[in-house]
């Protein structure tokens, strides 16, 4: 018999020894005891659904795809995508109408954004929390984000023929949330760029990532608008544009889970696809171009990583671009999710394990006591904003801010 | 992206490293490819002597307590060890007999604590032995999944409810001068151990329960904090893809989440592990070292790699990665005069010079640190 050399698995599963460190680092486990937590969840159970799927589990819907697990595995087992993987596969659970909504992101915020000063003055009534606590499973404690009543894209379609004329150009991904809840985060994107010498375009059309579809059991409408968007970013890239983002779950959804739970081939685009920071920081590094800071700017900023930037690795040009700023104290917060992990949180049934799992962050945010919080994802502010009196700047912002000019 | 020392391995070994050169205000970058051995520490630093108080001093600022008194640990698997140094979790006895009448405390349904082992041992020894089960309603929860009922789980529910074990014990506990419990206390921070012992009638004594370790992941998160607030970067879950190695002199390395942003310093240290962290991998043909390939110090004749008698030492628990005096690691025959190879990685190959295990783990550390604050290339 010859000895097998290497073991070949999807998402490295026949890797895993066992060793529960996963267990021990997922944000789950500690607040919400139905979860079986990712070893069970992930390669353990995955043996059993391969003998026969009666074994799959609808617990793990639970699970926050949060990637802490594969972020700490010593064995590099992709523990979240094998979780994530058997719901796609074996999960039969029909979303309901509040998951629908939820998911939706651009849907919703299309419908919701033209009725803006309306939508947000309804959704931040009490009646209606409690409206839609009581009718959609939708936890009265959150707050709705606010609707933007002027979308990114039509801002900047307006500006496109000012922006053609910076001979360097990049390409934004800006996704939902820039457009229709915070476009402002998108203008400072541009103001910036246009600092260090870029003009901005728009993709030809661009879908939301779907990560929300994914979460929500919608994975064949997330796999629709991961083909629509490798298409898009095709062109763009073709073009020879790097394509910059500002959304860091976006990011790793367009990056990662693409090919990893949707099988979408991204190796086209895949490496062209980055994120604003990391673009930057290479851009100020390299001494390709440089920022011109305002000379009395102070801030004593506290950051956050999220746990999908974490999984990018690429905290650290967030962190290196913040502390390049003159006048900033840093502060870095210990790793620790939040607990919002994106539609998640919102859903009534998990509002207390959402903030079980937040509270030594909200903790250390009061106790550090900072001007602002720096973060680069737009949920994980939600979470920051509605369970501390700090508010959450996206590291772009704060460059914007400290900008001479 | 420009480093004075880059580490790769964030384990016991990369973090004192780290933490040493940090402190002597050196920029330093930690590559740690998920977490480590640290979570199966039994908290004895076996072989430390000649560093133990420069290891108490180091932990000490990290928060982290150790006990350097001579004597012995009791073992997971009721076994006697010596130790000179340990976590403040480990109870020292000064000989085997640790007590007249021992009460042995676990937990209904916690099966990584082998109390029955333990109590045979002490029996052996003419002490007698009561184990007795405590189960708590608030924990019943952590017995709905086969996964959950495990010593970090049971560590934070201890963080509320530990004054109702306490409440428990105190029943229990009849005219025993010792009450043994499992390490199952004190996740993140280690002052509920004290509060137990002063609130119990008897001294009280931790031993250690299978993996993973709670005192070794407190400690590894104290550690972590440490570097980070002395200004460490710390890349958490990501791999070292390729070293650009010429002439003897590493200039910069790549990683599989930076790709094309390469980080660069004037000193390398790997401390990458043994075979449990993939720091040396083995196929049936030969055992390597996977980052970059360096030269070996073990045998090719893969019948001198075991010994069948399982519990007889293994002589595969003496290979690693070849050094020179100074820990350079070689390749291809000549030294990398700018890395500096420690710890596990290291196998049994410098038991002389450094000893083995979590010794050989900080006292390679603080060699390597010192020669590069040295500033030795």
């Amino acid at each position: 018999m010859k000895p097998q050399e290497h073991t070949a698995s999807a998402h490295n599963f026949e890797e895993c020894m066992k060793c529960t460190i996963c267990t021990a680092y997922c944000p789950v486990v500690p607040v919400n005891p139905r979860y079986p937590g990712p070893k069970q969840a992930g390669p353990d159970g995955e043996r059993l659904r391969l003998k026969d799927p009666y074994f799959f589990n609808q617990a793990l819907k639970y699970c926050l795809n949060c990637k802490r697990c594969e972020v700490v595995c010593p064995s590099g087992v992709n523990v979240a995508d094998i979780i994530q993987s058997a719901r796609i596969k074996y999960g039969k659970e029909q979303p309901k109408l509040r998951d629908w909504m939820l998911a939706n992101t651009d849907f919703m915020g299309h419908l919701a954004r033209p009725f803006a000063p309306i939508v947000n003055g309804v959704t931040g009534l009490g009646v209606t929390k409690t409206v839609l606590d009581a009718t959609l499973a939708i936890d009265k404690h959150r707050t709705f984000p606010k609707y933007s009543y002027k979308s990114f894209e039509g801002w900047l379609k307006r500006r496109s023929k000012e922006q053609a004329k910076f001979e360097k150009q990049v390409a934004y991904y800006h996704g939902c949330y820039v457009n229709y809840n915070n476009p402002q985060l998108g203008r400072d994107f541009v103001k910036v760029m246009n600092a260090l010498g870029y003009g901005v375009q728009l993709l030809d059309h661009e879908k939301c990532c779907g990560v929300a579809l994914i979460a929500n059991g919608m994975s064949q409408k997330a796999t629709k608008n991961a083909v629509h968007n490798v298409k898009a970013l095709q062109k763009a890239v073709d073009a020879g544009l790097k394509v910059l983002t500002t959304s860091s779950t976006c990011t790793m959804t367009i990056r990662e889970e693409y090919p990893g739970l949707l099988q979408v081939d991204n190796s086209g685009v895949r490496d062209s696809i980055l994120l604003a920071t990391r673009f930057i920081w290479q851009l100020l590094e390299s001494g390709q171009a440089q920022l011109k800071f305002k000379k009395d700017y102070h801030a004593r900023i506290a950051y956050h990583i999220p746990c999908h930037l974490e999984k990018l690795g690429w905290g650290i040009f967030s962190t290196e671009l913040l502390k390049m700023i003159p006048g900033v104290e840093f502060t870095l917060l210990d790793s620790n999710c939040c607990g919002i992990s994106g539609t998640y949180g919102f859903k009534k049934e998990n509002y207390e394990a959402s903030q079980a799992i937040g509270k030594p962050l909200f903790d250390q945010i009061k106790s550090v006591n900072p001007d602002f919080v720096a973060c680069d994802c737009e949920t994980c502010k939600w979470q920051l904003e509605m369970s501390t009196d700090y508010a959450v700047k996206h590291p772009i912002t704060i460059l914007a801010e400290a900008l001479e000019y | 992206m420009r480093f004075d020392t880059v580490i790769i391995g964030g384990g016991l070994a990369g973090l004192t490293a780290g933490i040493s050169l940090q402190e002597a205000g050196r920029k330093v970058a930690i590559v740690s490819a998920g977490q480590n051995a640290m979570h199966f520490f039994s908290g004895n630093f076996e072989d430390a002597g000649p560093v133990r108080d420069r290891v108490a001093a180091l932990f000490a600022a990290a928060g982290v307590r150790t006990n350097a008194t001579d004597g012995l640990q009791l073992m997971a698997m009721g076994k006697f060890k010596n130790v000179s140094l340990t976590l403040e979790d480990v109870t020292v006895f000064p000989d085997e007999h640790i007590a007249e009448k021992v009460l042995l405390v676990n937990f209904a349904g916690y099966h990584d604590f082998f109390g029955t082992f333990i109590a045979e041992t002490l029996e052996n020894l003419g002490i007698s032995c009561r184990i007795r089960f405590v189960r708590l309603a608030e924990m019943e929860s952590l017995r709905t999944s086969p996964s959950e009922m495990r010593s970090v789980n049971i560590a934070r529910m201890m963080d509320e409810y530990w004054e109702k074990v306490v409440t428990d014990i105190r029943v229990l506990h009849k005219d025993e001068d010792l009450i043994l419990l499992p390490q199952v206390f004190g996740l993140k921070d280690a002052a509920v151990l004290d509060k137990i012992r002063k609130a119990l009638p008897a001294r009280v004594a931790f031993v250690g329960t299978m993996p993973p370790s709670v005192p070794g992941i407190r400690t590894q998160m104290l550690l972590k904090h440490r570097f980070e607030v002395l200004g460490g970067t710390f890349l958490m879950g990501d791999e070292v893809t390729s070293a650009a190695l010429h002439e003897g002199i590493i200039s910069s390395i790549t990683t599989r989440n930076l790709d094309t942003v390469r980080l660069f310093a004037d000193h390398f240290i790997i401390a990458t592990g043994g075979f449990f962290s993939k720091g040396l991998v083995s196929t049936p043909t030969q055992v390597y070292e996977p980052l970059i390939g360096l030269d070996m110090d073990y045998s090719e004749d893969r019948n001198a790699w075991y010994n069948e008698e399982f519990f007889e030492s293994q002589p595969y628990m003496n290979f690693g990665v070849k050094t020179d005096a100074e820990l350079h690691p070689f390749k291809d025959g000549e030294p990398i005069r700018n890395m500096y190879a420690i710890g596990s990685i290291l196998g049994n190959t410098r038991k002389e010079d450094f000893g083995t295990a979590a010794g050989l783990a900080i006292r390679t550390a603080f060699a390597a640190a010192d020669a590069i604050k040295g500033g030795n290339v």
